[in-house]
Order: C-alpha cells, then structure tokens, then sequence
C-alpha cells in the first residue's frame, strides 16, 4: 500500500489550513519525540556526575560512579548475571516451545487453533501480578517452594507469546507456492522445512527471542512473587535502590542498561530487521 | 497443493507448549480465582465475602476506580502525543525513518525500571523541572511532583508512548493516499481532510495502541510504585501488599481475579469495535 509521499505533501501545504495543520502536528509530534527520548538522555548525564547526589544538571563530570558499580558492587554485578542466566534460559525454552506451537498454529483458522493462539497470547493481556501470585500459590501448593525454577517457569510463559507472534507473522508471509514447488521438484518435506521454512522464518524468530528477552531481563512484577529470598533479579535490586536510598550507582547501572539496548537494538536491525516486526 | 498438509500430522508440534501454558497459565489462575472464593484466611470456607468487602468498602471501590482512570488518563495523553509522532513518520523521508524507528523503539527495550528512575530524576526535589524553576526565580522552595497522580500518568504515558505509536504507524502508512488527494481537489481543507478522512481511517490504530496502552498502564507495578510512592495505591500494589506483606491470600487473590476481570472487559469491548471498524475501513 502506498506509503504518505514526502514530495507530495510539501504542494498539499499550500491547501486551505495546510499551514495550521503542519504547525499544529510538527510541534505536537516535535513534543512526542522530546518526551521519548529526553529521559533516556537526562539518565546518561546524570549517571556521569561527580557529585553525591541526583542533582540535574549535575555539579561537575566523571565516571566515579561507574567505576564504583563495576568494582565496588559485587551485589548489583551477582544480580545482573542472575537476570541476564534467567532471561537467557526462559527465552531459549519459549522460542523452542512457540517456535513449535507456531509452525502448526500459523495456517489453521479452525476454532481450536484460534482459541489456542489466545491463549498462547493472554500473557500480554493478563496483569502479570495475577499470574505471578497464581504460580506462587501453584508451587506452594505442591510444596515446592520458591526457587530459578519458579521464576524460570513464570519467565517462559512471559517470553512465549513474543515469540509466537513474530514467528506467526513470518509463517504468514511464505509464499505457499514455494513449498509446493520444493515438494514437486522431490524434496523431502523434512528437508524443504530445514532448507527453507527456517531459514525464511529466522528473522522473525531471531527478532521475537530478542523482544522476549528484553520483556524478561527488564520485569518485576511476576520475579517479585517468584523468587526466592536468595535470588533478587537486577531490576528488584534496582527498584529497592530507586525507592529507598537514591544511591547514584543505580544511574550508573541504568547508563549500563540503556547502552547495552542500544547496540544490542542496532545489532538485531542489522541482523534481522528487528524494527519490520513492529509495524 | 493445500500448504496445510505440510504439517498436518503436526499437532504433536503444539502440545509440548500447550502442556506448559495449562500447567503454568491456566491452572495458576484457576487456583487465583478457587482460593478468592473463601471466605478465612485459613480457608475453611468457602464464599464470596472478599468480594462483598471489595466492594462494599468506598477505599477499595476507589483505587479500582483510581487504577482504571490512571489507564484511561495514560491512553488520552500517549494519543494526543502520538499521533502527531505517528504523522510525522508518514511524512518523513527514508533517512529520517529510520532515525525516528530508533527513538521510537529505544524506549520500548530499554528496561522500564530505568526509564521510571529517569521521571524520578526529573521530577526530584533537586530534578531538572525543580531546578530550572529555582534558577529562574519562579519559585522559592523545590515543589513536590512526585508521588503525585499527574506524575505518575506523565510518566506512564512516556513508558507506553511507543506502544500507540507503532500501531498509528502501521495504520496511517496503510491509508491510500488519492484519498486524502481527493478530499483536497474537492476543496476540502488540511484540517477537514483530516476529521473526515484520515482519521477514522485510522481508528484501527488509536484502538490497537488504547488497548496495548491501558492494559499495560493499569497493571504498571513499577512507575506506580516508584513514581507514586506508598501515598498513591493502585491495584497492582494492593495484590502485592496483601499477598507478601498481609499473607491475607484470599483477598489477595479476589484483588487480582478483580483486576484481571476490568482489564479483560476493556479488551473485550475495545476487540469488539476493532472488528466494527475494520470493517467499515475496508468496506
């Protein structure tokens, strides 16, 4: 479909009010993107001051605090690869389970498949305090306690429906003629599924893990309810610090954090157009 | 060839994630909804007297009320917002796309414990606004903006912002264009062209990006904590403090059956104009 052309609606601003509506819209639209991405800078700055303290804009310029996160910190560094080994996990079990689901779910339109892909998808729509205390009562229940399982489990059913959805939509895309022409030329169907379903449903799997594994890295709600006394993933470390001491160290590690989205962002465009899966 | 037969013995391929989501999903919020219907914290017996005293208590009824309203607040201002952001997209050229995806899509992956701490070093007693109203003299002492509603919709709408945008992307980028063109040569202004064509046009969009938006602003635990502090309750909160803190899990578990069940009927009536005006775009 045909996109808004650039070179068109530069005469179409002539029109009647044209001037008014552009004005109205590019401040509007100038205000969104200033929301957007003024936190995420205002957190960078702050998180190299030399002072003691939040104060924007800060007293003066060093990297003080980093140094302290990377060397005074064993706390934060233990927390952060205990959520980068869960994200990990959960997203290598979720894209093999969905990745599965998705291949047989993506093409049927029969009533169980829809109901099925529901509630594949309800993780997204569900508040994830209520699950989160769902699975706490469930391994309560059976005596089990909390442990990574708990929350390992929760993770899984979290990351699942990221991973289902992009690798649906990529199945939709394949050209059914091609899989035919692969099967009348004799190929195996095991063999046109290696050599072709995967390697065209790749993108779409490679940016769903990735999407998966920012959602699980970064949440709270269900590792609050599903760790263990012993276990504090780095976002609840981050959320105690932000809420009890104000330590400057947590604008350090959020300096980290962004960074570290950034180029691992830019990286999936590069590999998969990770950007084509959000529109 | 039918490409349904490629994986039609296949359902095997289903089952191993299915097994999960019933152990993992479903039968948690099964047991969420049998342990809300008990009346004792032993549970002993069985009724709905934690429904009875949800809603027969005005402070209960309230925050319901307060964490409903706070996703319905988020939705307006991320669509006032978005929108134009939305426009702008379709007007850019590739170059520029492409830097607009990243400032889009960079707050969306960036953890939203860092983003919240972001609105928490703005809004600060010594934060930029605070500041900045200071160093011109507009006020003698720092104002308190945190742990106020206001900031904490302001905040939410910058984390969910992304969630309207794309969706808005997506539907205005599927609109053919002689449409507006014709609105034009028939002597219709910008303005009317854009009331009466563009956008119920892209009403699809404004309903994808609400019920992304509410459902993740009314189920925030972190913005809501973080920038509402313990003054401000809302109900995801309330779940967490009852269940870890009071161990009292039957209301815990109708708190959260109550949350569960405002959100779905949302989705649900959201879906059901989706499909009405679906239809009347490509119709």
């Amino acid at each position: 479909m045909a996109d808004f052309d650039p070179t068109m609606t530069a005469p179409l601003a002539a029109q009647p009010g044209g001037k008014s509506f552009h004005a109205t819209m590019g401040l509007l639209g100038g205000l969104g993107l200033l929301v957007l991405i003024a936190p995420t800078l205002i957190v960078l700055v702050t998180s190299l001051t030399s002072g003691y303290s939040l104060k924007f804009p800060p007293p003066g310029f060093s990297l003080r605090w980093y140094k302290a996160l990377i060397f005074d910190s064993p706390e934060i560094i233990d927390d952060l690869l205990l959520s980068l080994r869960l994200a990990a996990l959960a997203t290598a079990c979720a894209t093999v389970l969905a990745v599965a689901a998705a291949v047989t779910l993506a093409r049927r339109r029969s009533l169980a498949a829809r109901l099925l892909d529901s509630f594949f998808m309800s993780p997204l729509t569900i508040p994830s305090l209520a699950l989160g205390l769902g699975i706490l009562i469930l391994f309560n229940l059976e005596s089990a306690g909390l442990s990574f399982y708990s929350l390992l489990a929760g993770h899984i059913a979290l990351c699942a429906p990221y991973v289902l959805y992009t690798t649906s939509a990529s199945y939709a895309q394949l050209d059914p003629a091609l899989l035919d022409s692969s099967i009348c030329l004799g190929a195996s169907s095991r063999f046109t599924f290696r050599r072709m379903v995967l390697p065209a449903l790749a993108p779409g799997i490679a940016s769903g893990a990735f999407i998966a594994f920012m959602n699980s890295f970064d949440n709270v709600a269900l590792s609050l309810f599903l760790s263990d006394a012993r276990s504090e993933v780095l976002p609840i470390h981050l959320w105690h610090i932000i809420e009890d001491s104000l330590d400057v160290r947590a604008a350090a590690a959020s300096g980290v954090l962004i960074i570290a989205t950034l180029a691992s962002m830019l990286l999936m465009e590069r590999l998969s157009g990770l950007s084509k899966q959000f529109r | 060839m039918n490409p349904k037969r490629w994986f039609s013995s296949d359902w095997l391929l289903v089952v191993p994630l299915a097994l999960f989501f019933v152990i993992f999903v479903g039968v948690p919020l099964a047991l969420v909804a049998f342990i809300s219907l008990h009346n004792d914290t032993a549970m002993m017996h069985y009724g709905v007297r934690q429904y009875l005293l949800f809603f027969g208590d005005g402070y209960n009824r309230g925050i319901l009320w307060e964490t409903l309203g706070l996703g319905a607040a988020t939705t307006v201002v991320t669509a006032v917002l978005g929108y134009p952001v939305a426009w702008l997209y379709g007007v850019a050229t590739a170059r520029w796309r492409r830097v607009l995806m990243v400032l889009i899509l960079l707050p969306l992956l960036t953890s939203s414990v860092v983003r919240t701490f972001a609105w928490v070093v703005i809004l600060g007693n010594q934060g930029l606004v605070n500041e900045m109203l200071l160093g011109l003299g507009w006020i003698s002492a720092p104002l308190r903006l945190l742990y106020t509603p206001q900031a904490v919709i302001l905040s939410l709408a910058q984390i969910e912002l992304p969630l309207m945008v794309l969706p808005l992307i997506t539907a205005l980028s599927a609109i053919d264009t002689r449409l507006p063109e014709a609105s034009h040569a028939l002597g219709a202004s910008r303005w009317r062209t854009w009331w009466k064509i563009v956008l119920p046009l892209s009403v699809p969009g404004l309903l994808s990006g609400t019920l992304l938006v509410f459902t993740g602003a009314a189920s925030a635990f972190v913005v809501q904590t973080l920038v509402g502090g313990g003054q401000l309750m809302y109900m995801p909160f309330y779940i967490y403090e009852q269940a870890i803190q009071t161990q009292d899990y039957p209301f815990a578990s109708a708190l959260a059956v109550i949350l569960l069940v405002s959100v779905l009927v949302v989705v649900t009536l959201l879906n059901y104009f989706g499909r009405r005006t679906r239809g009347f775009v490509h119709g």
